[in-house]
């Protein structure tokens, strides 16, 4: 059957077999020897590497929001602090597509979320990616945060958090001054890569103080280690680090006074700075109507942003800072002591007969006061006297005189945006116009008008320096500072306007009806009425369209004697300084010496207003949901301030006269003056 | 290696004929494997029993399957061959009617692979055609195309499945019979060279794209750590965090959190060696290193070409098991889906493994008989 040849080829294929078979194994012995080598690689030489990989698979590290540092007034009382929050995120990456819906709809009823808010929540929802989460709602009562935690088996990637939120006790009072806080922006995010700015909660200052101060007041994230597995789901907490809380800063605010100041504002669109006048800091710097910044930093919806940004009274601009007014007769005390300076006798009299003729122009007085000295001309608030005197010795005096007490410049502050006006001179309209200076435009900047532009905040430091007569140095931020140097002014210089501006409230002068009601306390003022339009016009800004009117100004120190204050009031359309500005700052400056006294006038004017700040701005925005067809207030607040501490003032709320705020389309004016 | 002496004693004579050393090793990786399962549930039994019962149930049935004589293996080779051709075609057509891709038929009382059962009758019917053919002819063209078409029938069928990795198996068991039968080796190499030209173009235009991402992703596995790459970088976690001597039994994290996917099945190496370290792996290289070893020898001894091929061919499909999986839950192959035999849950690598084991045993069952009766 088998042929020798056949035979030795099968032999063959045998040997050739074994061969093979040999080959083979060897080679899969070396591919055990490198399976081997693999994880030897593995095991010991990149064990570390991947040991620190398990770790941070299995270990997640949830960073915990520090508790924002506190502001506090000159005496510790809070000013900004921080309430316990409730809150419920969703975590994005850990909602499942197919539960999404019943997630939401069951949070909804949970929550008792509104239409608005879950259209927010399905928006933020497609714009959000990974574990940034999405707010569903804060601030949440114990029983609907405790509704929720129960129930998070069955709501996979919903997150409740119990943390702190930014509380403001006296609300829109120091709105301006404080600023808001909330989410960081996702640019913030992608420049700082701080996964602490993501974190469910956090927030950061987002104007203001608390914006400048953003760096002490945040503190340190602590953190929570937890055990989770891949898809999220906690096994176990193994340590917690806990938030360094950021620093307190304690401010020279007076924050009795920041709020008597804001309240006494009433329903006028002013400002209201005080000074201490033995060392520069501010007591008190309120810009009214303001938004309430807790309001703010629980982030408002879109028709309360538009009611604030439609509001000709301009809630959102710190009138203190930012807005520049002509100072109108505020600002004689600086002519004033240009004039002395330049060697002219202050007992010179200079008869008013009503007006000054410069050229074929004549420049008008509000009256015809007769013979004035320059003790009576400040009282008188005489312009024809100044239109002499100013244009005898020139603008660069005047000017020389405004900068050194403080107009024109910019101090500082913590605060985000300072404007710091107009001080012109020849030099600066030729800069600005290509034009030579006129021997009108001396006139007009003698009285205050014409291109002089200043802020409140210049005002009231003008007037500390006129009354402490140093170079004082504007500071919001407790702590000692070197004592001012004196001013380049000679004392009797100073002490001929101060006894001018004693003479204007407590003599026969423009602010004799708010003089103050305290024994032995007097105070010196100077009013001033800026022109919103030309003198010449019917009405002369004293009646007519609100504005149209003419801004009230006022500045003011006390007591006489021994100045221990200074303010400015500004009040926009107010219609004159002894009108409107004069008797705010009276009551202000009651408040600093009998307190009880400036709060009974108080009371009985809130009366008449309908409430206080919040009473009022709680049926403005009534009135304004209204308007817009609007559901009612917010019934179940996803986003509202709720545990917050009721106000200290005795008025409730009522639904009393509304307030002018019904808001205008149109543009708002500008707070400046006449562009002449 | 196994042979104890048929002599008088207590123990009746199958039982000391059976090859014990064997067994005791496939019990080794088995019950280890048993282990690993259990930690994988993080205690539970809902894998470790069924592995366990089913392992004993292939076990007694591989013990008989040693009692099969070799020419009956020789004879069964082109039916089996047949019958398992015909299955895969109709779980191509019944995947086909239910409009889904479909791996098993449901016998009734079994899920059967016969993809899986594939990878053992392409061995049988590759060693039957060339015991059948003359030594003369093999290096003969008509000795090379029977053999490719017989591999490449059933692979095109599961490829079609698409199961990548099992069609990889059957068309490597298949030509390492080739390769073991003479056919010359040029052709191997010649062949090398085309598969490392042609793999590119295949990769492009035949694999799915889950395949092809998974081969991309092998050559980068951190270029897409949240997808496809997934799988290969939590192994390689697992592994390489294990150490030397492992976290400890029920210890591992990246099992029991759920990092590693698959953990109880293609992945199993990994869970294990995250609790048993480098100690775990080696032992399980070694102990597949002397399985194999012995079928390779039992080839080797053995008296008939046919017997030769199917030891050598079978260790080698073993090998090919072990290796792929391993390679590839070290980040070495792409993930083509390969469960590590006795250790992976899953009863059909289990089945087919001690299937294997049952045939090798039973040709060393034959080597030892052959060699009594030229003793007597």
């Amino acid at each position: 059957m088998s042929g020798p040849v056949r035979m030795i080829s099968e032999a063959q294929q045998s040997y050739s077999f074994s061969r093979r078979a040999v080959l083979l194994g060897g080679i899969q012995a070396t591919a055990g020897l490198v399976l081997a080598g693999r994880m030897t690689w593995l095991a010991v030489y990149e064990n570390d590497k991947y040991k620190l990989l398990a770790e941070s698979n299995r270990v997640n590290l949830t960073l915990i929001p520090p508790r924002r540092g506190w502001l506090v007034d000159r005496n510790g009382a809070p000013i900004a602090n921080n309430r316990t929050d409730f809150r419920v995120d969703i975590i994005p990456d850990r909602l499942e597509k197919e539960s999404k819906g019943q997630v939401l709809a069951q949070l909804r009823d949970l929550l008792k979320l509104t239409a608005e808010d879950l259209a927010r929540i399905e928006e933020d929802l497609k714009g959000a990616a990974g574990f940034q989460p999405v707010q569903v709602a804060e601030n949440l009562d114990w029983e609907r945060f405790a509704a929720v935690s129960v129930r998070l088996p069955e709501l996979p990637g919903v997150a409740p958090t119990r943390g702190f939120a930014r509380n403001y006790p006296a609300g829109a009072a120091v709105g301006h001054l404080v600023g808001y806080v909330g989410a960081a922006t996702a640019e913030q995010f992608k420049a700082s890569k701080d996964p602490l700015l993501v974190t469910p909660g956090f927030k950061l200052g987002k104007d203001g103080l608390e914006k400048m101060l953003e760096g002490p007041l945040r503190g340190k994230a602590g953190a929570k280690r937890v055990e989770v597995t891949a898809r999220g789901k906690l096994v176990r907490e193994l340590a917690t680090r806990p938030d360094e809380p950021g620093q307190t800063i304690r401010l020279t605010i007076d924050a009795g006074l920041q709020e008597f100041a804001a309240r006494r504002l009433g329903n006028e669109s002013g400002s209201c700075t005080v000074f201490d006048v033995t060392n520069g800091n501010i007591l008190a710097m309120v810009s009214m109507p303001a938004y309430d910044p807790n309001a703010l930093s629980d982030g408002i919806s879109r028709s309360e942003w538009k009611m604030l940004s439609q509001d000709d009274h301009l809630p959102l601009m710190n009138k203190t800072l930012q807005g520049l007014y002509p100072p109108g007769s505020t600002f004689k005390p600086a002519t004033a002591l240009a004039i002395l300076g330049a060697g002219v006798d202050p007992s010179r009299v200079i008869y008013c007969n009503g007006g000054y003729q410069l050229g074929n122009r004549r420049f008008g007085c509000l009256g015809r006061h007769g013979p004035m000295t320059m003790h009576t001309a400040i009282a008188r608030s005489c312009n024809t006297y100044f239109y002499t005197l100013g244009r005898e010795i020139g603008i660069e005096p005047i000017a020389a005189a405004a900068r050194k007490l403080g107009f024109g410049a910019e101090f500082e502050l913590p605060l985000p945006s300072q404007r710091y006006g107009t001080i012109p001179d020849t030099a600066w309209k030729m800069r600005r116009y290509k034009q030579d200076w006129t021997q009108a435009d001396t006139l007009n900047a003698a009285i205050g008008q014409g291109y002089v532009l200043v802020s409140p905040f210049q005002l009231a430091l003008s007037a500390a320096r006129v009354a402490s007569g140093r170079e004082l140095l504007p500071s919001l931020l407790a702590g000692k500072r070197k004592p001012a140097s004196r001013l380049a002014f000679p004392e009797e210089h100073l002490a001929i306007v101060r006894s001018g501006m004693d003479e204007v409230v407590n003599g026969h002068g423009t602010a004799g009806a708010s003089k103050l009601q305290l024994d032995g306390i007097r105070m010196g003022g100077k009013t001033g009425t800026a022109q919103v339009r030309r003198i010449m016009d019917r009405n002369r800004g004293q009646g007519g369209d609100w504005k149209y009117r003419d801004h009230g100004l006022f500045v003011c120190f006390a007591p006489v004697d021994n100045p221990r204050y200074a303010a400015s009031v500004v009040i926009e359309h107010g219609m004159g300084g002894a009108r409107a500005a004069a008797p705010v700052a009276k009551d202000v400056l009651t408040f600093l010496f009998d307190k009880q006294k400036a709060l009974d006038t108080l009371a009985v004017l809130e009366n008449g207003w309908g409430g206080d700040i919040r009473a009022r701005m709680a049926t403005r925005d009534a009135a304004f949901r209204a308007a817009q067809g609007l559901p009612a207030a917010k019934p179940t607040p996803g986003a509202s301030p709720l545990p917050q501490p009721t106000p200290s003032a005795t008025a409730t709320p009522m639904p009393a006269a509304t307030p002018t705020a019904t808001p205008t389309p149109a543009a708002s004016p500008s707070p400046q003056g006449p562009d002449e | 290696m196994n042979r104890l002496n048929t002599g008088p004693g207590f123990v009746p004579a199958p039982l000391a004929q059976l090859p014990w050393l064997v067994i005791l090793l496939v019990c080794a990786i088995g019950g280890f494997g048993v282990l690993v399962l259990l930690s994988a549930a993080g205690g539970d039994l809902k894998w470790a029993q069924p592995q366990g019962a089913r392992f004993l149930v292939f076990l007694g049935m591989a013990l008989v399957l040693s009692r099969v004589r070799e020419n009956i293996w020789s004879t069964l080779a082109f039916p089996l061959y047949g019958i398992f051709l015909v299955m895969l075609i109709g779980v191509e057509l019944l995947g086909a009617v239910a409009g889904g891709s479909q791996r098993w038929l449901d016998l009734g009382f079994i899920r059967l692979q016969p993809s899986e059962m594939m990878k053992v009758a392409i061995i049988l019917a590759c060693a039957k055609f060339y015991d059948m053919l003359p030594a003369g002819e093999i290096r003969k063209f008509g000795a090379i195309w029977p053999a490719l078409a017989m591999i490449a029938v059933p692979a095109a069928l599961v490829m079609l499945q698409p199961d990548l990795g099992t069609a990889l198996m059957i068309t490597a068991g298949g030509i390492t019979v080739m390769f073991l039968a003479g056919v010359p080796l040029r052709l191997f190499i010649g062949s090398g060279l085309a598969l490392a030209v042609s793999v590119p173009i295949l990769v492009n235009y035949v694999l799915h794209e889950y395949q092809r991402n998974r081969v991309l992703t092998f050559l980068d596995p951190e270029s897409d750590p949240l997808g496809t790459g997934y799988h290969i970088s939590q192994s390689k976690i697992a592994i390489g965090s294990g150490g030397i001597f492992g976290k400890g039994f029920l210890n591992g994290t990246q099992s029991h959190l759920d990092y590693l996917p698959e953990g109880h099945t293609d992945f199993a190496l990994a869970t294990m060696m995250e609790e048993w370290g480098l100690m775990g792996g080696l032992f399980v290289i070694i102990a597949y290193g002397l399985l194999i070893r012995w079928g390779i020898v039992v080839g080797v001894r053995s008296n008939s070409k046919f017997g030769k091929l199917v030891a050598a061919g079978i260790a080698t499909t073993i090998f090919f098991y072990v290796f792929i999986n391993m390679a590839m839950v070290m980040g070495l192959a792409p993930v083509v889906g390969i469960p590590l035999p006795l250790i992976s849950f899953g009863g059909s690598a289990q089945m087919t493994i001690l299937i294997c084991i049952g045939i090798l045993m039973s040709l060393d069952r034959q080597n030892r008989l052959n060699r009594a009766t030229t003793r007597w």
